[in-house]
């Protein structure tokens, strides 16, 4: 167990490495810097005084040595500063992750919440009318991009409630219930894109389990459908659950990208996209670096979890 | 190396010989019947298509010209799904819009399958060091969700139709390649691999005559399973204004650019560009589906 941990830490380790050269190099590959995007706000080119600015910022080194001082930053805790506020990354980023992880979350409760009643439900009516209603509902939260589903709530909300849900971000401390509305409809629309393949994940991996051998046995000794698909089957159905919830909740950042941006959310999906837009290197760097470490986590975790659901799995 | 009996080699390493063919007709008539959610999809991606090729055909007004005097018009005779805020033609837009959005959704879909599915083939054939460094390096590229790569990919290519296939279709390539990967590592096993092996064929002929024909079916199954999704992340690519540049109309620009803004005066701006992506990508998604339970035998009869 113990030896399974570290070999997976070390390839995890392994792994982030070598996203941080990909994201690197693909940032250098980008037309343009943010000079050339502050200049052309200006609208002339000053080629001395962009120099400057270069040599300010670090940029006029050679790659390999920009590179080598990001990380050797990151290993002091020094996520840089930011080309464009001026200000240290991390106190930038760090008051967007609360934001983030919220959202996130609650989309993956309505996620969990909406995908696997539904999956079971399917499955124990496979082929029904109510398993095809189902299967057809999942799909169509598959086909929806989840931000033109947020633009409808919010337009469904103000054409028949006449209510505009808030412009911008509210905290909690200051209304509870205005933040808790603001954070529930993105993740309403997030969620049920997630819960389609939630739903799927537990709607095959309850048939497979009630075809098994001990299901008979339970349906023979009279127990109630009930006690059959909740005590019997569900149980031994929830680890490939466990698995897409988990990858989901890493993955649901991606679609946060465009749903913080049309709900005007100041979370780190939407400032990802403007840090892009700017090229503002240390920023989305560091910003893409985490998204990275949260997608591994969580890959981590749900293989250790394994472990503890199910006493048959053994690392090797 | 020793005259290489061509006869033996097609008699020993061809699979399924003298399986019975059936006419197209009768495949498509026997979906239809099996799996009628399927065909309803394939009907959506077939009106797709028909709609992207015909779009000269079908629009009604130019797409691009702006009308200064029919701004956010309603929905009516003269603009049926009304005009945006420049005045453009909704219909039309959305018309040529399945153009882009087909272009980029196919382009890049086979572009990372085909990508993904060699470098899959020939790691699962080689096996060992090769198969585990490959797999490494592609958890490299998976680490990442979709977009988050491809709105990297595409900030960093600059915005053309051609970026932006090659943005959506870098993600997919470690799929692909995992998808591929499974498959052959079956294949690889089987009798008649050993046959062509013992026949002392090479191996790149190996790979690609008589394991990669073999993929099909998964590789089929995987592109229509990511067409979809491939068509959502140009939408949201194109919502951010990193996608296809102007003057395409693109579904997901023409959700960005005015509909925000314009969106309580005027809600078919964000509603028509919105369900046309949706029923597209629905489309392909019923449809793949039905296609999987038909052609991954695993799932035959579940």
């Amino acid at each position: 167990m113990k030896s399974y941990i570290a070999q997976r830490l070390v390839i995890a380790v392994l792994t982030l490495f070598g996203m941080s050269v990909v994201i690197f190099v693909l940032l250098r590959m980008a037309p343009g810097d943010i000079v050339d995007v502050l200049f052309s706000a200006a609208g002339y080119v000053n080629p001395s005084e962009k120099q400057a600015i270069l040599r300010e910022l670090g940029m006029d080194k050679p790659y390999w040595r920009q590179y080598v001082e990001w990380i050797t930053q990151i290993f002091h805790g020094d996520l840089g500063k930011s080309y464009r506020y001026d200000l240290p990354a991390w106190q930038i980023i760090r008051p967007l992750l609360p934001v983030t992880i919220e959202l996130a979350m609650l989309s993956t409760i309505v996620a969990v919440a909406l995908g696997v009643p539904t999956g079971i439900v399917s499955a124990v009516r496979q082929d029904g009318l109510l398993d095809y209603a189902m299967r057809v509902f999942s799909l169509a939260g598959l086909s929806m991009p989840s931000f033109w589903l947020g633009m409808v709530i919010i337009l469904a909300l103000v054409s028949w409630l006449a209510w505009i849900p808030p412009l911008t971000y509210v905290r909690p401390t200051e209304n509870f219930w205005l933040h808790a509305v603001q954070f529930m409809l993105p993740a309403l629309a997030v969620g049920y894109r997630s819960s389609a393949l939630i739903m799927r994940i537990t709607r095959s991996a309850m048939l497979e389990v009630l075809r098994e051998d001990y299901i008979r046995t339970a349906w023979a000794k009279g127990q109630g459908e009930w006690a059959v698909v909740w005590r019997h089957a569900l149980k031994n159905a929830i680890l490939p659950v466990v698995t897409v919830v988990g990858i989901e909740f890493a993955f649901l950042i991606g679609g946060l990208v465009v749903t913080e941006t049309v709900f005007n959310l100041p979370g780190v999906a939407r400032f990802l996209v403007e840090a892009i837009l700017w090229r503002d290197y240390p920023i989305v760097q560091n910003l893409v670096m985490f998204i990275a470490i949260v997608v591994i986590l969580s890959n981590l975790a749900v293989d250790l979890l394994y472990g503890l659901l199910d006493p048959r799995v053994r690392y090797a | 190396m020793a005259v290489r009996p061509i006869g033996a080699e097609i008699e020993l390493t061809r699979p399924a010989m003298g399986v019975r063919r059936d006419s197209v007709a009768a495949v498509v008539r026997r979906f239809v019947r099996k799996k009628p959610l399927g065909a309803a999809g394939g009907v959506l991606v077939l009106i797709m298509v028909l709609t992207a090729i015909f779009a000269d055909v079908l629009e009604t007004h130019d797409p691009i010209a702006t009308d200064a005097a029919a701004t956010l018009a309603r929905p009516g005779p003269a603009h049926w799904l009304g005009t945006d805020h420049l005045g453009r033609d909704i219909y039309s837009r959305i018309v040529h819009g399945a153009r882009v959005s087909l272009i980029v959704g196919i382009g890049s879909t086979l572009l990372g399958s085909v990508l993904g599915g060699i470098i899959g083939l020939l790691s699962g054939y080689a096996g060992g060091k090769t198969d585990l460094i490959a797999q490494r390096l592609l958890d490299i590229l998976q680490g990442l969700p979709l977009l988050v790569l491809a709105l990297v990919m595409s900030a960093s290519l600059g915005p053309s139709v051609q970026n932006v296939i090659i943005a959506i279709s870098i993600p997919i390539v470690p799929r692909a390649a995992r998808v591929i990967r499974a498959s052959v590592l079956s294949i690889r096993e089987m009798q008649y691999v050993e046959a062509a092996r013992a026949l002392g064929l090479r191996h790149l002929r190996i790979a690609f005559r008589h394991v990669l024909p073999n993929t099909i079916g998964p590789f089929i199954v995987l592109v229509t399973a990511q067409l979809g999704a491939a068509i959502l992340v140009e939408a949201a690519l194109s919502f951010l204004g990193l996608g296809v540049p102007e003057p395409y109309p693109s579904w997901g620009r023409m959700l960005s650019v005015s509909a925000a803004e314009y969106a309580q005066k005027a809600p078919h701006l964000v509603l028509f560009p919105g369900i046309a992506i949706s029923l597209a990508v629905f489309g392909s998604n019923l449809f793949g589906d039905a296609l999987r339970d038909t052609l991954d035998p695993r799932l035959r009869g579940g």
